[in-house]
């Protein structure tokens, strides 16, 4: 027997599990207004600190205070609002479709709208995101037709994917938006690769890669960091922490580092973090980080702080391992709730109108569900055919996938 | 017609590709500066610039993965990975994202790639520097999978692959850079200066994927080898004066069955030979098509003589390589049958 400390191995667990009253006092928020905002072309090793707080500008009064606000004008928030609730009536309308069966699966964004509705703003036609499956927003704030996301939910006669595709897991290359992989992070090296080209041929294009919190251990989040790095791509790197990768809590792919961007300071980026929920924050952070990938300046990291308050998809349950109250004390609050409230305080808006453009919204979708269903949805009505499924595997057909065809009495 | 060693004809299929397309881009580890670790791309760099010849960092996924994205912008890469070893971290975006971009988009997003790989043993590598990995590509519906077996075929099959819309992992038999070995190993080392497939035209032309070629006709017995085991069989041929009919594949997917069909119905006889490992190896798909295509034809059963089921040795290389004694054992006893 050898002589010495027993050892013993840590297994990170939350704060908190089901039957626990939800515990946010160890999330340090910073007041609005309170982060300074660097020149796009700061060393980063001067503003390390910026990994570490939280860029906000919405403060609880619905304010915008600091260096950060002022980068929408009112017209342009209010269309984000408008953005946020479309995305959360579409999820809405999809939950319920998944649920009358009418298709196999769907993924929500409830609490995450202002991330991906806000960045996209920030982009130019012909930038490319490399998303993942919770980034739905950028095809909406992109304006990308409804009906075709739910023709593709629905695996439908009209889905522009020919059913060949998981629910969600879009391709709109018109708009920005990168066929989604289900498996993870693969696309965060194509982000940085995609960026790489843009610069090989002088372009003036950019990129944005897409993880969530979990997936950030993914041996592909860290090439790509390192390949942002040596190569100075034009790229935004966007990791989504919403606490919680289905079941396991954000401090398992974490691990010992302080935050998500910190992970970013190794390899030399400018890593900001930012609060996930104030629609304001995420644009000025995005802008930022865009204005330095097209001056050439280099990549950025981003944080985004937020909270996943539905489930992780259909056939998750997440009252298995987390308070189910837990979402409501989350403490930066809900995105579209904190952006209403901006523009009543600034009296661009008000309760009825709210109450009116979501009635309106909800049409909106509907009608867009009605027009999908009439081309089929998952088990009933027009789908894809089987021809389709053979096609496509190569520009061209080899023979024996003809021969399999034929077989297939297709 | 100028002499090309398979390296110097890689390299000329590369130099000529960016020439008339910059949209071809290539990088790798080593393959910058200094040209690779063997030298394929020797020069390039001063040619072309260090944009469109590059060093990589030491990442299989990252050089795969950037290239993928480099692919979907509208760019065609030319990556190396500097041993087919070293290819598993890069399996991930090699099977579900390159191979699948065109089908999962609906022909939204494409990747134009090629993925050259150094293959095979037979210079004392050990068991990371000689594997042969190509049925763990040839399973990849998406992927198209080339082992050229000799200069003039190496440079015309890789033009092809460069300018083919989907990606193609190209397999480079190490042992034949420099030379045709035949598994004669104790023999003095041969150079491609006295092979008639060593005359490589200096410019453009291809070789298309998807076409084997007979290399030896014969009327007793069809051997189908690729890369190394080409020269290998027929060398075996020679000495055991069996009138063996040698096709060299080329191509793996898209598989040329049609000239395989064709020879077996005529010999009644067919071996496989590759120096991957046996089990649910290339030859197990190979037989499976010959006995459902031919099994009326067949006067004995179809066998395969490959590398054995175990991680490739380092002392014991030549006791592991499929060489011409085991194939001219294996060939002896089915003409017996």
């Amino acid at each position: 027997m050898r002589d010495g400390q027993r050892l013993s191995l840590h297994v990170p667990e939350p704060e908190v599990r089901p039957g626990d009253k939800p515990d946010f006092s160890k999330v340090t928020i910073p007041k609005a207004g309170s982060v300074r905002r660097p020149e796009v072309d700061a060393d980063p090793e001067t503003i390390r600190d910026l990994a570490f707080s939280i860029i906000r500008v919405l403060n609880r009064e619905g304010e915008a205070v600091g260096p950060w606000a002022g980068t929408l004008t009112t017209e342009e928030l209010l269309e984000g609002l408008k953005h946020m609730m479309l995305l959360r009536a579409f999820d809405a309308r999809m939950l319920t479709a998944q649920r009358q069966g009418k298709t196999s699966f769907y993924m929500q964004h409830l609490g995450e709208e202002a991330v991906s509705c806000a960045f996209q703003r920030a982009l130019l036609p012909g930038d490319m995101n490399f998303p993942t499956y919770r980034q739905a927003g950028l095809l909406i704030a992109g304006g990308y037709p409804m009906v075709d996301m739910m023709n593709q939910i629905y695996s439908n006669d009209a889905d522009p994917l020919k059913g060949r595709q998981l629910p969600v897991l879009y391709s709109a290359r018109d708009h920005g938006f990168f066929t989604v992989s289900g498996n993870l992070a693969t696309q965060y090296i194509q982000a940085v690769g995609w960026a790489m080209a843009s610069a090989i041929k002088q372009d003036t294009k950019i990129a944005a890669g897409w993880i969530g919190d979990g997936s950030t251990a993914e041996s592909d989040f860290h090439t790509a960091l390192v390949f942002a790095s040596t190569y100075r791509a034009p790229v935004i790197l966007n990791v989504v922490n919403n606490q919680w990768a289905i079941s396991t809590f954000q401090g398992v792919a974490r691990g010992g580092s302080g935050t998500f961007a910190a992970r970013g300071l190794g390899y030399g980026l400018p890593s900001l973090r930012v609060d996930g929920n104030d629609y304001l924050a995420v644009h000025a952070v995005a802008k930022w980080a865009a204005e330095r990938a097209r001056q050439n300046i280099g990549p950025t990291l981003i944080e985004y702080v937020t909270y996943r308050v539905g489930a992780h998809s259909t056939s998750d349950d997440p009252s298995a391992y987390r308070p189910k109250e837990e979402s409501e004390a989350w403490p930066l609050g809900d995105p579209v709730i904190r952006l209403k409230n901006h523009l009543i305080r600034i009296g661009a808006w008000s309760e009825e109108r709210h109450k009116q453009a979501e009635a309106e919204i909800r049409d909106t979708v509907v009608a867009a569900q009605k027009e999908a269903e009439r081309h089929g949805t998952l088990h009933s009505g027009g789908r894809p055919s089987m021809r389709d499924m053979f096609e496509g595997v190569y520009a061209e057909m080899p023979a024996h996938l003809k021969r399999q065809r034929q077989q297939a009495g297709v | 017609m100028p002499r090309m060693t398979m390296i110097e004809a890689i390299r000329s299929a590369i130099d000529v590709s960016m020439g008339r397309d910059d949209n071809v881009v290539v990088f790798g580890e080593d393959v910058g500066y200094f040209g690779g670790v063997f030298r394929c791309t020797q020069g390039l760099q001063q040619k072309y610039g260090k944009t469109r010849c590059f060093d990589a960092p030491i990442s299989e996924s990252g050089i795969v993965g950037a290239a993928i994205g480099m692919a979907a912008y509208g760019l065609k890469p030319c990556i190396e990975i500097q041993f087919a070893d070293y290819m598993y971290p890069a399996y991930d975006q090699l099977t579900q994202e390159a191979a699948r971009l065109r089908y999962r988009s609906n022909g939204e997003f494409t990747c134009p790639m090629v993925v050259r790989m150094p293959t095979g043993g037979g210079i004392f590598g050990g068991q990371t520097h000689s594997q042969s990995p190509e049925a763990l590509f040839t399973h990849v519906c998406g992927l198209q999978v080339v082992v050229p077996s000799n200069p003039y075929d190496a440079k015309g099959l890789l033009i092809s692959a460069i300018e083919n819309p989907d990606p193609v992992i190209f397999l480079e038999p190490k042992r034949l850079y420099n030379g045709p070995f035949d598994g004669h190993h104790d023999r003095p080392v041969t150079s491609w200066a006295g092979h008639p497939l060593g005359e490589v035209p200096e410019d453009h032309y291809a070789v298309p994927l998807g076409k084997a070629v007979v290399r030896r006709e014969g009327s007793a017995v069809t051997v189908l080898a690729y890369g190394t085991m080409v020269h290998v069989a027929q060398a075996t041929a020679e000495e055991t004066s069996i009138d063996a009919e040698v096709i060299d594949l080329r191509t793996l997917l898209p598989l040329d069955l049609e000239t395989i069909v064709q020879s077996v119905k005529k010999t009644g006889r067919c071996m496989v030979v590759h120096e991957a490992t046996l089990t649910s190896g290339y030859g197990a798909e190979l037989v499976s098509l010959v006995q459902e295509h031919c099994f009326f034809h067949l006067e004995a059963p179809v066998i395969r003589v490959a590398g054995w089921d175990t991680p490739y040795p380092h002392a014991q290389e030549w006791d592991y390589f499929p060489g011409p004694a085991r194939v001219g054992q294996a060939l002896r006893e089915m003409m017996e049958a």
